[in-house]
Parts: C-alpha cells; structure tokens; sequence
C-alpha cells in the first residue's frame, strides 16, 4: 500500500510504499529533499523529524542517532517504512545543504570544515 | 629484509548494526573468507591472497564505525621497541597490552590511540594460514588463484582512510615514531604549512593509511580492499549493482594515488572502497602535493569535483 511523504522544507512529495523505506522510495522516483549518504543507517545525513504520521523502522546507528531522538520521531530515512502519510522535516547535517542546492550552490560549505581544527560534538 | 618496522595493515576491526546482513555483504559481495568467530560473536574474516589468519573483524553493534585498525611489523623485537618509542613520544593515549589469543591465533597487541581519536594496535605474530593456492601442498606449485572464490573476491584489505580533528599529531606519530612516509599530502592554498589531508605508506604501497583533517574525533571514511586490474574494478561495480549493494561513486578515477576505484557503503552505512593500480613507492619519492582548490580532482579525478557524501558521510 503506497503513502505519501511530504518533505517540509521543501514542499516536495512523493508516494512510497510500506515494504519501502523513506529514502530509497525518493530515490526511486528521482526525487530530492532529503540529503542521501549511506543508505544503510550507518551516516545520519538523512535523519528527518517525523511531523506527523505512523511508520515501522529498523535498527539506526547510535552514533547518528540517540535513544531520546528515536522514541521523539527524530530518525532516519533510510531506516523508516510509511504505515500511513508522512509530514517530515529534513534536520541531518546535510540540512542546509538542501538551500544550497536550491540556490545553485557548488561548494556546500564542507570543505570548510577542513580548514578547522577545533573538534565540534556531533550532531 | 629491505622492508623493516611496520610492515602492513594487518586487520580493520568494523562495528556492524547486524551481523547476518553484514556477512551477506562482507563474505558473499566482497568475497572475504569466513576464517573464525569466537564467543564474543565477532567474525573474523581474510580476503583470499592473504596468507595471515584474519583481516577483518566484525562485532555487532548499537553503532557502526571503525574500532581499531592493527598493524603487522617485522618481529616482537620490533613491536616492544615501537610500544615503547610510542609511548615516549607522548602522542599516544590509553595505551594498553591486549594478551596473546584475544584475537584467534593472534600474538599479544599494543593498542594506543592516536591524536585524531583513532585506536590503532601493533602485533607481530599472527598465524598463517595462506592463500589456498598451492597444488602440492601450501605454497608449493601454486595456482595464479584459487578455486571457490566469490563475489567481488578482492584480493587484500588494503587501507583505510580516517576523518579526525588533530591531523598534524597523527601524522607525526606515524613519520616520526612508526616509520611511515608522506606519498601524497592536500595542504591550503592560502597558507601552504597547513595540512588538511596525508596519504601516508610503510611499505611500497602508495598508501597503507590516510587522514583528513574534519572536526571529529575517531571517524571512520573507508576500509579499502585491492583488486588487480581496472577490469576487475568494473566487473565489482556489476556485482555491486546486481546485489543492489548501496554506490557512492564510481567506478572513477583517484587523483591522488591514481588508483581506480569504487566506493560503496555496508549494510550499517560503514564505506568500504575496491581499487585497483597506483604507483609504487619508495621512501625516496618526492612527496606529492595538492592544494585544496584542487581537492575535486585529487579525489576523484574525472567528475573533478568531490560529491557531498565524501566529506559529510562517515561513521
Ligand atoms: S543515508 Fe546514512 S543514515 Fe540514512
Ligand atoms: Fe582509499
């Protein structure tokens, strides 16, 4: 049974089915909104608020995501199945990355964090 | 022996979020051999052309990234005379002996952790095993390869590329107290001292680790295994495809290193990377330097520019 996933920040839907996590449902359909990195719960840059809606999910690294997070909605794509339509927002890292590609930006401003050498607590 | 000290990266010890899945992945994909587990359910694997007992260490659990990454060197005289310059080099903490068969078939380990965060180990002696290849016993009129291999079927666990904030002390620790050399090195063009990326190598690989400067501790961006030729590099991405197996990039070209190469994510998002060619290096090589406007081609060479994954997806 197909839902449909809308992604605030942008405005963006599409349908996804419920043996279909979150973001390959997007992928699948060439869609964007929601930053793409491992695929496999591993990254976090995919980790969305779940504003409104059901969904099954399967297990996401602790490192990207904490137990608190998990239990408020705050999850990965790539490691959550629609049960009914979905409202999220994108709150990853990669977050801001999505204005910038918006605005037709080529540097997505990591590289700057190179440049640093003061160690900044994960998100 | 011209090749003293450290000899090689001897084992990867990975984090996986569930083990079946990730054995799927790591022995039927990539094509590693199941050599062991033990009784705290890690597994312990090889690829086929290396003649120790393990390379790779999965455990389960609630976060993916890099535990520890082992180095082989020459002899146990070696290895209590770098525990010991590591340890008076002061750039080490939490150093500690981890005893003889904690790892199966394995020799006692010196484990310290580096100034990016990272937990490295050294050892000398781990059994061998070898790589199945001889007709008329082990070793004795081998086969250029064995029967029986899988998937990808890489031929060795090559390297790994590590993300950490003090790069300038690991790099140290690494030149000057273990012997590596500087291959190739990505320095500011604003301010040439500044290093914000080191491939170093121990043997004539062109790197046998690297480090990029990005503000966390202990990071894990890949565990690299070798292939043969840039064939073999292709036919991976067909099988990585066919298995549905989540692609970074590639199959590209490295700028640095000039190695051909796939990059591709585990079942817990842990990137894993297959590559094939690069140059051999001595320790005499002048060092190869890039700056950071050049940051797209040095790392993959034909798109010349980085995806967003590289620098923001690690574990
Ligand atoms: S894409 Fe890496 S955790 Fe979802
Ligand atoms: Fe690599």
């Amino acid at each position: 049974m197909k839902h449909t996933v809308t992604i605030e920040n942008t405005g963006e839907t599409f349908r996804c089915d419920e043996e279909t996590n979150v973001l390959l449902g997007m992928e699948q359909l060439c869609r964007k909104g929601i930053p793409v990195g491992c695929r496999n719960g591993g990254c976090g840059v995919c980790k969305v608020q779940v504003k409104k809606g059901q969904y099954a999910k399967r297990k996401m690294s602790r490192g990207v995501v904490s137990a608190e997070e998990e239990a408020s909605g705050c999850v990965l794509a790539c490691k959550i199945f629609p049960q009914s339509d979905l409202e999220v927002e994108v709150v990853g890292k990669m977050a801001r990355a999505i204005v910038a590609q918006q605005s037709a930006s080529s540097d997505f401003g990591f590289t700057t964090t190179m440049k640093t050498n003061k160690p900044v607590e994960e998100k | 022996m011209a090749l003293t000290g450290v000899l090689r990266p001897g084992h990867v010890a990975l984090r996986v979020l569930e083990m079946e899945p990730a054995l799927k992945h790591y022995r039927d994909v990539l094509g590693l051999i199941e050599v062991a587990r033990d009784d705290k359910n890690r597994v312990f694997l090889k690829a086929w052309d290396e003649h120790d007992h393990h390379s790779v260490v999965l455990r389960e659990a609630d976060e993916a990234g890099m535990d520890y990454m082992g180095w082989k060197v020459d002899s146990p005289a070696t290895l209590k005379k770098l525990a010991a310059d590591v340890e008076q080099s002061g750039l080490a903490t939490e150093m500690s002996w981890i005893p003889a068969g904690e790892h199966p078939a394995t020799g006692e380990r010196f484990r310290f952790t580096i100034p990016t965060g990272h937990v490295m180990e050294l050892f000398a002696e781990k059994a061998i095993v070898g790589n199945n290849c001889g007709t008329d016993g082990q070793d004795i009129n081998p086969d250029p390869w064995p029967d029986g291999l899988k998937g990808i079927a890489a031929t060795r666990f090559d390297h790994c590329l590590l993300y950490g904030d003090d790069l300038d002390g690991s790099v140290k620790l690494f030149t000057e107290v273990l012997g590596f050399g500087i291959a190739e090195q990505v320095m500011l063009a604003g301010d040439k001292k500044f290093m914000i990326g080191a491939f170093l190598s121990c043997s004539n690989k062109a790197h046998d680790v690297a480090f990029i400067r990005q503000p966390v501790k202990g990071k894990f961006h890949h565990a690299s295994f070798e292939l043969r030729s840039w064939e073999q590099v292709l036919r991976a991405g067909d099988i990585l495809s066919r298995t549905k197996t989540s692609i970074d990039i590639g199959p590209t070209r490295h700028g640095i290193t000039r190695g051909e190469t796939i990059y591709f994510f585990d079942p817990s998002g842990n990137r894993n990377e297959v590559f094939s060619g690069g140059y051999i290096y001595y320790p005499d090589k002048p060092v190869i330097t890039w700056y950071d406007e050049s940051l797209g081609p040095a790392i993959f060479y034909h798109d010349r520019k980085l995806n967003e994954a590289f620098l923001s997806v690690f574990t």
